[in-house]
């Protein structure tokens, strides 16, 4: 039993002793390094197998880090793909001026799509509830991703949001008709992704898989990578409705008999369509402030979202198997 | 909320609430392990894993929730809380109560972030145990105390060895059900001691504990005074990182990616496998061994002055060499070698079999090459460690192979490179990852001739002439061109020293097919025969060049079916009837239209075009040696 006894703090020093100082002295790659180094080289592989990649660009925090780490990348050159914003019209304003800003910074071409059914049909969260997901975001992404032929698509989900995707691959392939079968998946061994496809196969890919909550928002502050201000808090009109505090973004928004906006000072964990996404009471002004208010919070970050509710527990299982993001 | 309280080890520090600052610029630090968890179907893994996560405050209040309700449903604990709830993310995983996939979980403390590979305990499940190890810096391998070492145990430490998985844990769990009983501690533990040592595992942690009631998980605990070593989570915080070990090797990046934004900048982008560099270092360009010197290390926050092992990073050279996606830059006192046949051991993770002389592709690093497995040594029991003679390997089979690739791989033996050593198998019909391979050492030619098998199969022909044989079929319209430009791909082809052989209408009609006519049941019989002749050809290892008009969409569907996937080219030499009737070179058009000649293509019989060929040649567009450019490039350009 002696050789069961508990280890020594192990050294470079003293496992290595032949190696340089020079070796030696040089920092350990710390989890943000890891991560970065990691996302990075999910995207170079694409970059060179793909035939005709895209990245899905949501303008959310895990979006900017998505296209930060791209530029990252493959500078000095512009990213080799474009970006894409499956709208539904029904962002909050900030969004879309974030969105266009960032497209022009980036070099990139922005590519916009707004399912034109749901367009013409006047789909929206008020009045069709889990329809307006289906037809705007689900639908819409598929017809984007059909209309350009993108054969691969980057995506910005972690594994740590929800529990089907702790278990879904970096590399995630759809059928022709963008099914997940979350059954039969390529093992993904090493670091080595097979992104061979099969004729009318699509390739998501999750270069973010392995962040979490925590890393985006401390890689956001390390880099001074710039997010839609309504993650800060600030006085905004909202109102109460089934447990959500909602945002009234513009007039579209119908208030029910006797509900008037109030002002409180919110701020949002994520975002989305404006009158599905709920803020959270805050006063934090700075990304260290959120962070700190993250660390000290008590809910996880999707609880805001009236999506993955709907329908019990494998909610987002099924939504993924029907093709969305 | 939970039964059993949480220690106060890792609750958020008052820094948090009183200066964020401070507590982020300690907590950018960090470093990143990674860790597997095995263990048999009820060994209380996936409760450990929640009891990790609770400990260390990454399960929110309304996670926590949601699975007290889902415990209460569905739970196998009673009235407590049931941590594999947590974890099996899976509709059926949770209606079964297994964990079918594997599942990445995140905890961090004060020192480290850490990334759980939970995977489940079952036999046929061992591909997706291989996945969750070859990325692990450290393995925990789970006994219930109850049980002690278990066929599962073996079989799960094997794995984790076979994949050279550094640290193991053994975790004596539920310690709480035997009352927290040091002599059967010490029993299990040496039992395990005992056939760990015998497959060459060496330096196990062993620790009681009890992820239901959290004993020994972040520090002592009361009940097992007799035991002196380290917390579970206290040892994942000081074990020592691969990324340590493998910066002390010599410098190897392969390259991902070609950067040229414009024409004074090429760069090469990759992760750096093992070792350092710096600007000035020495380094050869393999396989070519084009020797040069760094120049920069390029990245968007400004050049760096070195560079690790586990970085992204884009090098530019000092001279103009040859490097492209695939080639490895390595440090030129110490470059890898490159060989074309190696002893390697399989993990076989498809339905189908592995078999013998089939042809897969093999991607390692960023290189992407056609192998055959030439033979198989043996299989291994990964209960016992026995060796099995064995042909084929099937699904969660683990073998020792040779195989041989048509081209020459940069690699490392891969105990001491995981990156330079380590290659997924693929297949080439369903495009499905197949295996999980290691690299031991290659093999040379010399000591390979006994190994191969007495039965010379068309791979082989192959691989003795260096070349991927295929059929480049060329239809199309009489004077379309097709006999000229069939005459110049088989000229370049030759000056590349591919063996080619070309089979032209006029040869095969003056000989083998001379008994034949011009009639749609001598046509079809003539194709006939000419795919059989090609395929015998492309069996010898052979590059056939074959010029037919082949009027028929399905006659030529029919060699395409006749030969191996991928093998047959259809190339459309496409000239409009006018364009081929004015040059006329034969004067045949001349005497189909005076009625001498009946059944003439294009005039009183029918020509279909290819729906969907590999190449169309627009020979209104191009000169006969442009086409013939192009189809050459097609064969040899693609790496496919």
């Amino acid at each position: 039993m002696t050789q069961m006894s508990a280890p020594a703090l192990s050294t470079i020093r003293r496992d290595f002793p032949h190696v340089d100082e020079s070796v030696a002295a040089i920092e350990p790659l710390t989890h943000l390094e890891a991560l970065e180094a990691e996302s990075i080289h999910i995207m170079r592989e694409v970059a060179a197998e793909a035939e005709q990649p895209v990245m899905l660009y949501s303008v959310g925090k895990d979006s900017a880090v998505m296209l930060h780490l791209a530029r990252k990348a493959f500078y000095p050159s512009a990213p080799p793909f474009p970006l894409l914003h499956v709208d539904t019209t029904w962002k909050f304003r900030a969004m879309y001026e974030m969105r266009d800003r960032m497209a022009a910074e980036s070099r990139m071409n922005l590519i916009v799509h707004r399912n034109p059914e749901a367009l013409a049909r006047g789909i929206n969260p008020f009045d069709h509830g889990a329809l307006h997901t289906d037809m705007w975001k689900t639908e819409g992404l598929k017809q984007a991703l059909d209309q350009h032929r993108f054969d691969a698509a980057f995506g910005g989900a972690r594994r740590d949001e929800e529990k089907s995707r702790a278990k879904e691959r970096i590399f995630s392939f759809r059928s022709a008709h963008h099914r997940w079968d979350p059954k039969n998946q390529r093992p993904e061994v090493w670091n080595l992704y097979n992104a061979r496809k099969n004729k009318g196969e699509t390739i998501r890919v999750f270069p973010l898989s392995n962040w979490t909550e925590l890393d985006v928002w401390q890689y956001i502050r390390r880099e001074d990578i710039p997010v839609v201000p309504l993650y800060f808090a600030a006085p905004r009109p909202t109102v109460e409705r089934d447990g959500l505090i909602l945002m009234v973004d513009d007039d579209r928004f119908p208030l029910r008999p006797g509900e008037r906006p109030v002002e409180r000072s919110v701020r949002f964990r994520t975002l989305g369509c404006y009158p599905l996404t709920g803020a959270v009471e805050s006063t934090a002004r700075t990304v260290a402030e959120v962070i700190q208010e993250t660390l000290l919070t008590t809910s996880s970050e999707r609880q805001g979202r009236a999506i993955d509710t709907e329908t019990g527990g494998a909610s987002m299982e099924r939504k993924k198997q029907e093709g969305y993001f | 909320m939970p039964p059993h309280a949480r220690s106060d080890a890792y609750r958020p520090e008052a820094l948090i609430a009183e200066d964020i600052d401070a507590y982020l610029a300690r907590h950018e630090r960090k470093t990143l392990l990674r860790l597997i968890t095995c263990g048999s179907v009820d060994d209380g893994k996936s409760t450990l894993i929640g009891r990790l996560l609770y400990e260390s405050h990454t399960i929110f209040e309304d996670q926590l929730d949601t699975l007290t309700a889902e415990s209460a449903r569905l739970g196998t604990q009673g009235d407590a809380i049931d941590f594999a709830l947590l974890v099996d993310g899976l509709a059926a995983e949770r209606e079964q109560g297994i964990t079918i996939d594997v599942a990445y979980r995140f905890f961090s403390t004060p020192a480290r972030k850490f990334i759980v590979a939970d995977c489940p305990g079952h036999e046929q499940y061992t591909r997706n145990m291989v996945t969750g190890a070859s990325t692990a810096d450290l393995a925990v391998i789970l006994v219930d105390a109850r049980k002690g070492v278990l066929p599962q145990t073996r079989r799960h430490s094997h794995l984790v060895h076979l994949i050279g998985v550094r640290h193991l844990v053994l975790a004596v769990n539920k310690m709480d059900l035997v009352d927290y009983d040091q002599a059967t501690f010490d029993r299990i533990v040496a039992d395990y001691v005992d056939f760990a040592g015998g497959i060459g595992i060496t330096g196990v942690i062993a620790v009681p504990v009890s992820g239901f009631k959290g004993d020994n998980i972040t520090t002592a605990s009361v009940n097992t005074p007799w035991y002196t070593g380290p917390a579970l989570i206290e040892h994942l915080e000081a074990v020592e990182l691969d990324q340590f070990s493998s910066r002390t090797r010599p410098f190897r990046m392969p390259v991902q990616w070609v950067n040229r934004p414009h024409h004074d900048f090429r760069g090469f982008s990759g992760l750096i496998a093992s070792g350092t560099v710096r600007p000035g270092d020495q380094v050869s360009v393999l396989p070519s061994a084009r020797r040069s010197t760094i120049s920069r290390i390029v990245t968007e926050g400004g050049d760096l002055p070195v560079a690790v092992a586990g970085q992204s990073v884009t090098l530019t050279l000092s001279d103009e060499v040859d490097c492209s996606r695939g080639d490895v830059i390595a440090s030129a006192g110490d470059p890898p070698q490159a060989a074309d046949q190696f002893e390697a051991t399989l993990v076989w993770m498809a339905d189908e079999p592995m078999l013998p002389g089939r042809a897969y592709w093999l991607k390692l690093g960023a290189q992407q090459v056609a192998a055959t497995i030439q033979t198989t040594k043996y299989e291994v029991n990964v209960v016992t460690g026995e060796r099995l003679a064995a042909k084929k390997l099937e699904l969660n089979a683990i073998g020792v192979v040779n195989l041989a690739t048509d081209r020459p791989l940069v690699f490392e033996p891969y105990a001491d490179n995981r990156t330079m050593g380590g290659f997924i198998l693929i297949d080439r019909l369903t495009n499905a990852t197949v295996a999980a391979g290691t690299l031991h050492f290659a093999l040379n030619r010399a000591q390979n001739v006994q190994w191969q098998p007495l039965d010379i199969s068309r791979e082989h022909h192959a691989r003795i002439k260096n070349q991927k044989p295929a059929v480049l079929w060329l239809t199309g319209l009489s004077g379309a061109g097709k006999s000229t430009i069939a005459n110049l791909v088989e000229k370049r082809l030759a000056w590349m020293n591919r063996h080619t052989f070309l089979l032209d209408g006029d040869n095969i009609r003056h000989g083998l097919n001379r008994d034949l006519g011009f009639t749609e049941v001598d046509r079809i019989e003539n194709i006939r025969r000419v795919g059989e002749v090609a395929k015998l050809m492309t069996d010898a290892g052979l590059i056939v060049i074959a010029a037919f008009i082949s009027p028929f969409r399905a006659d030529r569907d029919l060699v395409r079916s006749m030969t191996a996937p991928g093998e047959f080219v259809e190339v459309h030499i496409d000239t409009p009837l006018a364009l081929a009737e004015a040059r006329d070179p034969k004067g045949l058009y001349a005497r189909a239209r005076a009625g001498e000649l009946k059944n003439f293509t294009g005039i009183d019989s029918p020509y279909e075009p290819p729906d969907d060929p590999e190449l169309r040649i627009d020979t209104a567009a191009v000169t006969p040696a442009e086409a013939a450019n192009l189809i050459v490039s097609y064969l040899v350009g693609d790496p496919r």
